[in-house]
């Protein structure tokens, strides 16, 4: 079966200080990113502030065009389509925000953002109150909360009103960016339960963006680990063990409920790169316990395995 | 011996009572975690010890808050001030708030040993050094002269780490130090505090949200709802056999080492705010085992031969 | 509605109610002028020039043995519909401006605000007189200049919402529905950028009253017989020691108005709590 989203050569730059006597800087933000999206799957995405996942998420949505390589929804290259049909499928593939507070403009009620959706697409609703009614009751949400404004609501409410939106148009693709990662813990297991639910009945595709690889391990069919714009390793199973010295990095840095699981946390060297002047090398070398001259120079090429495990390393792992 | 013991604390802001009845002791060599959701009440806890309630109008209306025989509760703001960042020191939650970004970082951690151990210029910056070594900054004499800007995220916290250790103190107060950080800076930050506590003797009050820091660093636990210490004891105790259904739910929320899919559930509803504290237990609306004598009458802290909880349940399997 | 409830609940403060009051009377007097001026303003009477004020003209006559109080009553219509037309043309010209400039960003923004940046750093009355020399004097000139001179600050300040504004998430969220410029910009960025616009809308009458006023004293603005307060102003400083009165009592009219104007606009920014967001231009 064709893959319902497929990414070939994603790469997006950003320029800064352009300006009056500044030289102008370009950072590449994604780098290069070749990715299939199953149908009915949930692919993870797991990195640090700066790598690039956030970016990615909008990349893939077109909130931002790519500087180059493209993006295919269902067989149609979304980077090509023009405007009014860019719009069109939209109905198609929705996000849910990272931060619920921002996310519903302050002066609408409950209700009218739930049903802006339809409002933006020009799509008549038969009947709308009974379409709310059960918008709101598909994410949990009491139906009773649709005249109440952002506001009144606490920080879960708030993001089952995004997700109710983001799944007004009956979307078969959706990108979630962190969208636990401003909430509570209690909160946070709350809506990742919504989001299983969701995605066994409506049989939803996700791209799960977080920087918490328990959570993507839990939650997640396959993870991308990314660092620096990079796509540094890929497991083909959540649960299959990392082999990357990052990606190793990052599971030894959670921290499990059970004092009896307790970790010697091994200390990082060395300082993160900056975005602006990545390193000719791996751009984890400078941090990377295994690294030796080879990573200083030569980029690892990100290598797939016959078990579907792709891996950007020179010395991985186990 | 215990440095500090809290007893019986409640505080209010206006006419409202947001904490009542708080208990507990913090020990030398020990940490002692603080864990519950958001509204809980751990950082006005944290905001009483250290005598800060009249920045934010609030007072303490009962009980003790006993530091080393004296107490503080009706200590005056000179002899407070003596005892703030001498014998008590706070790490605080965002490092980017909490350095001035005009002042060399070397100059702010050379300030605190000055004005509370009256060391000299040279002496108080080999002091600064030799703390930001201790602490693992690379290169901590070229730092020593940097300004904060300079700096990413997780050496910022080092240097408010640094700062807090100044002046020797006895109690340092940790309000969520690692949150605003990266997952594996995240990780050495907290690993950096456990072996800090250890070397030095200190007492360390670790206020956090996340059951997986409590379980990798806390040596006791505090467990508060809405106000109130559900539940006490330590932590190999509270994680093998939690008494309090809140404390179960907690540990619950984060996905354990291959938890299966489909059974992270959260807990349903929010911790209610101050105006709308429930009757009875404050946990019974959310809780599922709740019986009638839950709604009517608020449970005792009882002590039993390992910890102490307030709830009906003890006793009653789950 | 809640708009007017909202004014109300300002009304009540102490320093609205005081500002109201005045703003109330100034207002029915542009509104109901004929009706409540005890003379025509026209009607001259020379040998009953320079009266001093008594009981049949409170407030004394003029030059032209006018009452005063009649004159400054009609005067109120000139200021007040100069004064609002001017600001609600450069509002609306502002916030197209700055909206369209904010939003997408690029040439055309450079450009408005390499004009704007420009304009601000003239007074307005400079600017005022400027156009006025291009365009002629009159009421309506003056009103085009007012509208022009104050077009600048209009422009930043939608511009610097806006700007905020494009950034929140519910926004990017609205795009990501499929949503066009007109949906995001007159649903969602307009209605939340227009609260602090139009306070600023409302300090800036009593500035164009002051600078109308200005216009009316060097002769540019209505031309006379109309009344207006800046032309009284003028014209009595001629008589300055012979009828204090002629230049004191449109003065006292100028300033207790704009004061009203301003003590009100203060209340308002108070209870919006938009210091902050006036402030970033």
């Amino acid at each position: 079966m064709t893959p319902l989203v497929s990414l070939k050569g994603l790469t997006r730059d950003f320029a800064s200080g352009s300006g009056f006597l500044k030289p102008r800087r370009v950072m590449r933000a994604v780098d290069d990113v070749t990715l299939d999206i199953p149908r009915g799957s949930v692919t993870g995405v797991v990195g640090e502030s700066g790598c690039g996942k956030s970016t990615l998420g909008r990349l893939v949505l077109r909130l931002l065009a790519a500087t180059s390589g493209s993006v295919t929804y269902d067989g149609a290259d979304i980077g090509s389509l023009p405007p009014a049909a860019l719009r069109a499928m939209r109905r198609n593939m929705q996000m849910v925000f990272q931060d619920p507070y921002s996310a519903i403009d302050p002066r609408y009620t409950i209700g009218r953002a739930v049903m802006e959706p339809y409002q933006v697409q020009r799509i008549a609703v038969l009947d709308p109150k009974a379409r709310l009614a059960e918008l709101m009751a598909m994410v949990g949400l009491n139906p009773g909360l649709a005249a109440s404004y952002p506001h009144q609501l606490s920080g879960g409410q708030k993001q089952r009103v995004g997700i109710a939106r983001a799944l007004a148009l009956n979307p078969a693709f959706l990108v979630l960016d962190e969208p636990t990662a401003s909430l509570d813990v209690s909160i946070q297991a709350q809506i990742i339960g919504l989001l299983e639910g969701l995605q066994r009945d409506l049989g939803l595709t996700y791209l799960f963006i977080s920087h918490d690889l328990s959570l993507v391990r839990y939650f997640c069919d396959r993870v991308v680990v990314m660092y620096l714009g990079r796509v540094v390793e890929v497991l083909p199973q959540a649960r299959a063990t990392p082999r990357h010295p990052y990606a190793r990095a990052l599971m030894n840095s959670h921290f499990e409920p059970d004092p009896a699981r307790r970790k010697t946390v091994q200390m990082l060297r060395g300082v993160i790169p900056s975005p602006f002047n990545l390193p000719p090398g791996c751009a984890f070398a400078a941090r990377c316990p295994a690294a030796t001259a080879l990573c200083q120079t030569d980029r690892p090429a990100l290598v797939t395995g016959t078990d579907g495990h792709q891996i950007a390393c020179h010395h991985p792992q186990g | 011996m215990a440095l500090l013991t809290v007893t019986g604390l409640g505080v209010a802001i206006g006419n409202v009572t947001p904490l009542d009845g708080i208990s507990f002791e913090a020990r030398k060599g020990e940490i002692l975690g603080l864990v519950g959701e958001s509204g809980s009440g751990k950082s006005l806890t944290a905001l009483a010890v250290m005598g800060l309630l009249g920045r934010i109008g609030g007072r303490v209306t009962t009980g003790s808050i006993l530091f080393d025989g004296q107490e503080l509760t009706i200590l005056a703001e000179p002899a407070f001030r003596r005892l703030r960042g001498k014998r008590i020191a706070l790490i605080s939650q965002n490092p980017m708030t909490s350095l001035d970004p005009i002042v060399r970082i070397g100059a702010q951690i050379d300030q605190v040993s000055r004005l509370h151990l009256g060391l000299s210029k040279p002496a108080a910056k080999a002091r600064s050094i030799d703390l930001m070594q201790q602490l693992r900054i690379p290169d901590a004499e070229t730092l020593h002269g940097a300004y904060p800007h300079q700096l990413s995220g997780g050496m910022k916290q080092r240097i408010v780490i640094a700062m807090a250790l100044a002046a020797d103190p006895d109690l340092i107060i940790a309000d969520e130090p690692t949150t605003a950080l990266d997952v594996t800076i995240q990780a050495q930050i907290i690993q950096i505090i456990v072996d800090l506590v250890r070397d030095r003797g200190l007492a360390l009050l670790l206020i956090t949200h996340d059951m997986g820091v409590v379980a990798q660093a806390c040596d006791r636990v505090v467990v508060l709802y809405a106000g109130r210490v559900a539940e006490m004891n330590t932590t190999q105790a509270i994680f093998a056999a939690p008494r309090h259904p809140y404390t179960a739910s907690l540990i619950a929320c984060i996905p354990a080492h291959d938890q299966p899919e489909g059974t992270l559930l959260g807990i349903p509803g929010t911790v209610p705010g101050v105006l709308n504290y429930p009757p009875g237990c404050r946990f019974h609306p959310r809780c599922a085992r709740a019986i009638d004598v839950c709604h009517a009458e608020v449970p005792v802290l009882q002590t039993l031969t390992a910890g102490s909880v307030a709830c009906y349940l003890q006793g009653v399997p789950a | 509605m809640s708009a007017l409830r909202f004014l109300w609940g300002v009304a009540r403060t102490p320093r609205g109610a005081v500002s109201a009051a005045v703003l109330v009377l100034v207002i029915l007097c542009a509104l109901f002028a004929p009706w409540l001026a005890p003379y025509d303003y026209a009607i001259q009477n020379l040998p009953g020039a320079n009266t001093s004020p008594n009981a049949a003209h409170w407030m004394g006559t003029d030059e032209f043995g006018r009452d005063l109080m009649s004159r400054i009553i009609h005067g109120a219509r000139t200021s007040l519909s100069v004064a609002i037309t001017a600001i609600g043309i450069s509002v609306v010209a502002g916030m197209t401006l700055g909206a369209m400039a904010g939003y997408f960003g690029g040439i055309f923004d450079r450009v408005v605000t390499a004009v704007v940046d420009l304009t601000w750093s003239f007074p307005e009355i400079l600017i005022a007189l400027l156009l006025i020399a291009i365009i002629g004097t009159g009421t309506e000139s003056i009103i085009i200049a007012i509208a022009i001179a104050y077009l600048a600050q209009f422009t930043r300040l939608t511009r610097a919402q806006v700007m905020a504004l494009r950034s929140e998430t519910y926004v990017e969220a609205t795009v990501n529905l499929g949503a066009g410029h007109a949906h995001v910009i007159f649903r969602h960025l307009l209605p939340n950028a227009i609260t602090p616009v139009i306070v600023a809308g409302m300090l800036a009458t009593g500035d164009a009253i002051i600078l109308e006023a200005t216009l009316g004293f060097f002769g540019l603005g209505a031309q006379p017989p109309t009344p207006s307060w800046g032309a009284m102003m003028s014209s009595g400083t001629a008589q300055i020691f012979i009828a204090p009165w002629i230049i004191l009592f449109p003065g006292a009219a100028i300033a207790v108005t704009v004061i009203a104007i301003n003590l009100f606009g203060d209340a308002l920014i108070d209870a919006l709590d938009i210091r902050n967001r006036l402030r970033e231009v």
